[in-house]
């Protein structure tokens, strides 16, 4: 095991393409680490990287104390999970599985009693002389871990792991594979595009957009205090409400109406500036009475979610979603409040965290 | 009604005439071999052998059929293997002008084994002194046949997915390794087509053994088949008959065998 360090790590394609500009990037040894991002922001080139390949235009990448910016990929200690797979398709379980200890020479039968082992520790053992084209995605999924697991790699890469699968079995592969990792404590990145399953699976995450890292942190710290509107945007199931306001005085003026500066900003601000004011909807108490501080507005949209409802408010010409218990629903065209938390809204100054 | 009645008996009877045009010869060549003195017309055969003693006792005859064996699977055997090299890597490494280069080595190509470079041919094996041999003969076919046999094979190549040979690369699999463990078996029935097809050139040739070999015991079937005259010069309908059902057995064997196995279908890429 291993950890991976990416000191200011570039790639620049043919044609100037600059898709990593100078990372830099700590993962400490048996971190679940999430890569996530917007499609084309070098996420995956990232990862790619990290695997040997794709090579760095400039910057180094250390896994375990050893600079391995110009080693070949097989000689990184790495083992890598494509999104599609790539599971031989002219090879069963077993040989897939015993492919990478085929590579390194390993004789046939400890080979097979390797691939046997893995194979029954991902509840394998029906499979193991069916063919890939015979397996379900998900059993095609657990087929691609148990290889890389057969490696005994210092670090695996996954690439989109669940974007195969279908909307159930994917809720389903990511407790599987969170439990997994936490069980063999390999150091684990994997690349994803959807906010919802770095939330949920990673330890700590990294929210990238065009090339550069916008923010590292614990999933509840991304969450929470998103350090820029980038991430704040990104991050959550019901984007994250992003108001133009004003300071006035020791109250903030937003959309029309007067709400309290956040705990997180109290003294930071100065009078008349502007400001981007962020609440999420879920930190929006609603209300149909008004009261000091709150969002006052008219429910233009009321969505089912299930357990709750995702109301949209029109404020003074300004959109405010806010999240509603089930049973206190209003009907369109209501009067509503939404007061926002103030130990959870935050202020953005020229897009940053103030 | 009358109409398209008529209509159909006069469609129907021209591919009637279209098929015997192409059923007759064939049923010539099954039946006239076991005929004792055949001639042009297909007729009930008597089931002699006696033809195929003929044949058997011909000195050059099937000795000839062991030649064409051996070298349309020697230039099969080399074209596989060098286009699948080329293939590969023409499919995968970036190279500036890579189509260009591929579209002008397949028009060439039909030059190379073409009449127009008959002379500089001819001249080129006798100062590499390689005329008047087989393996020179190989060397000429299958230069002819590899640019198209690159051709077909980089489309297979292309439509394989390439995160199959990263995953390979990633375990420590070493170029070769990749090509023989992942790619080779990926395109199989893509090899099969070429080695099908390089196999059935070869061994149809007449013109290149023809004029590159000289020595009679070394000259192919297609060859052969040239000399067999009655001793008045008139063509031998027996031997040629009977010689001619034994030169497209092979052929028609190999292709039930790999059209059986590999089904000829064109899919290259992998269900997925």
């Amino acid at each position: 095991m291993a950890g991976i360090e990416l000191r200011g790590l570039t790639k620049v394609y043919p044609g100037g393409v600059k898709a990593l500009d100078s990372l830099d990037l700590a993962i400490p040894d048996g971190e679940f680490f999430a890569l996530l991002g917007p499609s084309g922001c070098g996420k995956t080139t990232l990862l790619r990287t990290i695997a040997g390949l794709e090579t760095a235009t400039g910057g180094a990448v250390v896994i375990g104390d050893r600079d391995v910016t110009g080693v070949q990929p097989g000689g990184r200690d790495v083992a890598m999970v494509f999104q599609d797979y790539a599971l031989f398709p002219h090879m069963d379980v077993t040989d897939n599985i015993a492919y990478p200890l085929r590579i390194k020479k390993v004789a046939k039968g400890a080979r097979r009693d390797k691939a046997a082992e893995v194979g029954a520790r991902l509840g394998l053992e029906q499979l193991m002389d069916r063919r890939p084209g015979q397996l379900s995605g998900g059993q095609q999924q657990r087929v691609a871990l148990a290889r890389v697991m057969a490696t005994q790699a210092q670090a695996f890469l996954f690439d989109e792991p669940l974007s195969n699968l279908d909307a159930r079995l994917r809720l389903e592969a990511r407790t599987f594979l969170k439990k997994l990792q936490r069980e063999l404590g390999v150091t684990t990145v994997f690349v994803t595009h959807d906010q919802a399953e770095a939330l949920a699976m990673a330890d700590r995450m990294a929210v990238m957009e065009a090339g550069h890292i916008r923010q590292i942190g614990t999933p509840a710290e991304v969450f929470q205090r998103p350090a820029n509107t980038f991430v704040a945007g990104f991050i959550g199931s019901t984007p994250m409400n992003l108001l133009d306001g004003v300071v006035r005085g020791d109250t903030l003026e937003v959309a029309g109406c007067k709400v309290a500066v956040p705990a997180s900003a109290e003294g930071r601000l100065s009078d008349g500036e502007k400001i981007v004011y962020g609440v999420r909807p879920e930190y929006l108490a609603y209300s149909p009475e008004p009261g000091g501080g709150a969002l006052g507005g008219k429910v233009a949209i009321v969505e089912n979610l299930g357990a709750s409802h995702l109301v949209t408010l029109d404020v003074n010409d300004v959109t405010v979603q806010a999240v509603v218990p089930e049973g206190s629903e209003p009907e369109i065209g209501d009067d509503g409040y939404a007061t926002p938390r103030r130990d959870r809204a935050l202020v953005y100054r020229d897009g940053e965290l103030v | 009604m009358t109409r398209f009645v008529l209509g159909r008996i006069g469609f129907y009877t021209l591919i009637a005439v279209l098929l015997a045009f192409f059923t007759i010869p064939l049923l010539w060549l099954v039946t006239a071999p076991f005929t004792s003195d055949p001639t042009y017309e297909v007729k009930v055969p008597d089931f002699t052998l006696d033809n195929f003693r003929a044949v058997a006792e011909h000195p050059y005859a099937l000795p000839s059929l062991y030649n064409s064996l051996v070298l349309s699977v020697g230039t099969a055997v080399l074209v596989v293997i060098l286009a699948a090299l080329a293939a590969y890597a023409l499919s995968r490494v970036r190279l500036p002008g890579r189509d260009a280069l591929l579209y002008a080595l397949l028009l060439l190509s039909s030059i190379i084994t073409g009449t127009a470079a008959m002379v500089p041919l001819f001249q080129l094996a006798v100062e590499l002194n390689l005329i008047d041999s087989q393996l020179g003969l190989i060397l000429i076919l299958t230069g002819g046949l590899l640019p198209a046999a690159i051709f077909m094979l980089k489309d297979f190549m292309d439509s394989t997915p390439k995160s199959y040979e990263e995953s390979a690369r990633v375990f420590g699999a070493t170029p070769l390794q990749i090509v023989r463990h992942v790619v080779v078996p990926l395109v199989r029935p893509g090899l099969a087509t070429v080695g099908v097809w390089a196999v059935a050139n070869v061994w149809g040739n007449f013109l290149m053994p023809y004029l590159l070999l000289s020595d009679v015991e070394k000259q192919p079937a297609a060859v052969i088949t040239y000399t067999l005259y009655t001793e008045g010069g008139q063509a031998n309908l027996s031997m040629l008959s009977t010689f001619g059902l034994l030169y497209s057995v092979p052929v028609v064997l190999m292709y039930l065998f790999v059209s059986k196995k590999y089904g000829f279908r064109f899919h290259g890429g992998i269900k997925r």
